[in-house]
């Protein structure tokens, strides 16, 4: 008996169907009237966090096709930001060079040194030093923006210029790191100071990501006489690439959003300046935390017209670190 | 020719040479040498540059040093070690600076006449006043964000882990990933779209809506991973007994892992505690004391350390405000952080990790 409908089970048989309904009502258990209203709270949760996704690309949308569509200039590529005057122009050009920029720096600086502070915690600190120091870049996580910001204006900046005085000696030729001796409140101390807020996320991701390489790989490699440096290279860089390059994306989704720590620190122009070294620029975060105040209505649908292109940015740069991360599920950085 | 000499001095053993075991904390100690009296030779005033000396100069005699001794091998491995500690070094210093500077210029002016006053009657540049008002907004935004927040994230996390199957759960963990992503900035405007529909001023509880949306994602992230500890005989146990699923849930699942739940929402609402840009947006900030979140424009402590900073045309009593605001909201985000991790590690399910 028992065996017959096995075998009828793994044959596709006209009874199969039926049974399989009912273990999948029994399993639901959706029959009491408190299951029916718990699951649907909790559903009715998980609908509301789609719909607040889906509201918040509607309303930008929305408030920014009032403002694009009254916009002078053209809003992709217009070097000003006058929504005061008629008719009004506002373009994005200098905030999107401006956010892309400060980022690339922050990532080419930070990127480096979180791997580096990641392959320390786990495979060369000494292990009496690990836990503490691994919970310090925890807290270092949690320090607010502003205050990177404060201390990035106050502090960092008067440190900078004996750095660019000496970049602008001997590599001021290249015209990228040229400078007039004005304020430090450059792109490059920006993008510095993010470098510095965003490094506790890298590295924290990217120590999960180093933790679990297999055993077995590190000891073959050592089994063979590898150095230290020579296991690294061979059996824990190509085992995190993937962990390394989303940990990246992420740090990057929060450099590109960051607000307050630039517009601190930032001196802000419209316009694009070849020099890293010279105060002038914007990004598309800092411009509208320090044009909101005097904007008008329209003005500020002109914000959240250049807020929607933030979002969108972020949106694709968060997807795709997802979807490296989606590729190996075990260490998911969405805690960090 | 000289190869051969020192083939000659090695002992005939199968090690080959090495360096002594303090030999990188001799040539640490002789590249910081180096580096200061270069720096003092050459003038330079920033103690960052000679620090990045000395690690360049580390770097250098470290590789030479190893290279000639041991061989190349050994010399590569050298400076990656050497490579790895000064990275470390080098993102400590900014972050010593950080709280060393916090620490220091925070407590010139932090007492309870700071902490039980307000800015009502003190313009920006002159000394006194206090953050008594920003410390009631905070509190308030925050509180209401979380009140919001925290229930929606962890009915959504229930309905992922114990009830999510098919394309909807796909989506919302998809979403949810993404949207911790967003830009604090991006849900003020989201939020100040709404607001300007329907033509209404700043007031707290915008403020909170804005950062409640920047806490779901979190929350969902931190309670999911708690219930998937949650081993899975507890949940039959309790259904062979005939207890419906939602009593379960409510009575075995959520009470087993209450104590991680409980450190997820008080890591989010730190991180949510020292946003500024929705506040700077929907709030407005208000040097006095308003107690009401539902109407007129309030203050909250990230806001007004930027107001401090960005309106008082360099008044050093502004900065010091700001940097005495600084440390209070550092040691409410620190004490928040620590008492979660506390309760993390002492309500940790007995089979975790």
């Amino acid at each position: 008996m028992d065996i017959s409908t096995q075998k009828t089970d793994q044959a596709p048989p006209p009874t199969a169907p039926p049974t399989t309904t009912e273990q999948k009502r029994a399993a639901r258990g959706a029959t009491r009237p408190g299951d029916r209203i718990f699951l649907g709270l909790s559903r009715g949760s998980g609908i509301l966090l789609l719909a607040i996704m889906a509201a918040i690309a509607g309303f930008l949308a929305y408030r920014a096709s009032l403002a694009i569509s009254k916009d002078d200039a053209n809003f992709l590529t217009a070097f000003e930001w006058n929504t005061g005057v008629i008719p009004p122009k506002f373009g994005i050009a200098v905030l999107a060079f401006g956010t892309v920029v400060s980022s690339v720096i922050a990532m080419v600086l930070a990127v480096p040194i979180a791997v580096a502070i990641a392959l320390f915690l786990t495979h060369y600190a000494p292990r009496r030093l690990r836990s503490p120091i691994s919970y310090v870049i925890d807290l270092l996580a949690a320090v607010p923006s502003i205050v990177y910001g404060l201390w990035g204006a106050l502090i960092l900046v008067p440190q900078m210029d004996g750095l660019f005085g000496w970049l602008d000696e001997y590599l001021g030729w290249t015209g990228i790191f040229s400078w007039d001796q004005g304020a430090p409140r450059s792109m490059l101390t920006v993008g510095i100071l993010l470098a510095i807020m965003i490094l506790p996320i890298i590295t924290n991701v990217s120590r999960e990501v180093f933790r679990q390489v297999p055993q077995m790989h590190e000891e073959a490699a050592l089994a063979l006489g590898a150095t230290r440096w020579e296991v690294v290279r061979m059996s824990v860089l190509p085992f995190g690439r993937s962990g390394v390059i989303s940990a990246s994306m992420l740090g990057l989704g929060r450099a590109l959003g960051e607000t307050m720590a630039v517009a601190t620190v930032l001196s802000p122009d419209f316009d694009i300046h070849a020099s890293l070294l010279n105060p002038g620029g914007g990004t598309f975060a800092q411009n509208i935390a320090s044009k909101f105040n005097e904007a008008s209505e329209f003005g500020r649908d002109a914000l959240i017209a250049s807020g929607l292109v933030l979002f969108v940015i972020t949106l694709l740069v968060n997807g795709a670190a997802r979807a490296i991360i989606a590729r190996r599920k075990e260490y998911s950085g969405a805690n960090a | 020719m000289s190869h051969a000499v020192v083939n000659d001095k090695r002992p005939s053993t199968l090690r080959g040479a090495s360096l002594p075991k303090w030999s990188p904390w001799a040539i640490a100690a002789g590249s910081i040498a180096l580096a200061v009296v270069i720096g003092l030779a050459g003038g330079l005033d920033s103690r960052a540059q000679w620090g990045l000396i000395a690690g360049l100069l580390f770097l250098l005699g470290t590789y030479g040093i190893a290279a000639r001794v041991e061989g190349r091998r050994q010399a590569k491995d050298r400076i990656a070690t050497a490579l790895v500690w000064v990275a470390f070094l080098i993102a400590i210093v900014p972050l010593a600076s950080l709280i060393w500077a916090t620490v220091q210029r925070g407590t010139k002016v932090l007492d309870v006449y700071f902490l039980t006053h307000s800015m009502g009657v003190v313009a920006d540049s002159e000394a006194g006043g206090g953050i008594y008002h920003a410390i009631i907004g905070s509190l308030e935004q925050v509180g209401l964000a979380t009140l919001i927040g925290a229930p929606i994230g962890i009915l959504t996390a229930i309905y992922l882990v114990e009830y999510g199957r098919g394309n909807l759960a796909r989506a919302v963990t998809f979403f949810v990933d993404v949207m911790t992503g967003i830009p604090s900035i991006v849900a003020g405007l989201f939020i100040l779209s709404l607001m300007l529909m329907f033509d209404m001023q700043p007031f707290g509880f915008a403020g909170s809506l804005a950062l409640a949306i920047l806490m779901m994602p979190v929350v969902v992230r931190s309670t999911e991973e708690m219930l998937k500890l949650v081993p899975n005989e507890l949940r039959e146990a309790s259904l062979a007994l005939g207890i419906p699923k939602w009593r379960t849930i409510l009575k075995v699942v959520v009470p087993t892992s209450i104590g991680g739940i409980i450190t997820g929402v008080m890591l989010s609402v730190a991180r949510i505690a020292g946003e500024t840009a929705p506040v700077l947006l929907l709030v407005f900030g208000n040097p006095f004391i308003n107690t009401n979140p539902f109407e007129g424009a309030q203050a909250s402590l990230p806001l007004y350390i930027y107001q401090q900073y960005s309106q008082s045309a360099g008044s050093t009593a502004a900065y010091d405000r700001a940097w005495a605001a600084s440390l209070t909201l550092i040691a409410f985000v620190m004490i928040l952080n620590m008492v979660a991790r506390g309760i993390a590690r002492w309500k940790a399910p007995k089979t975790g990790r």
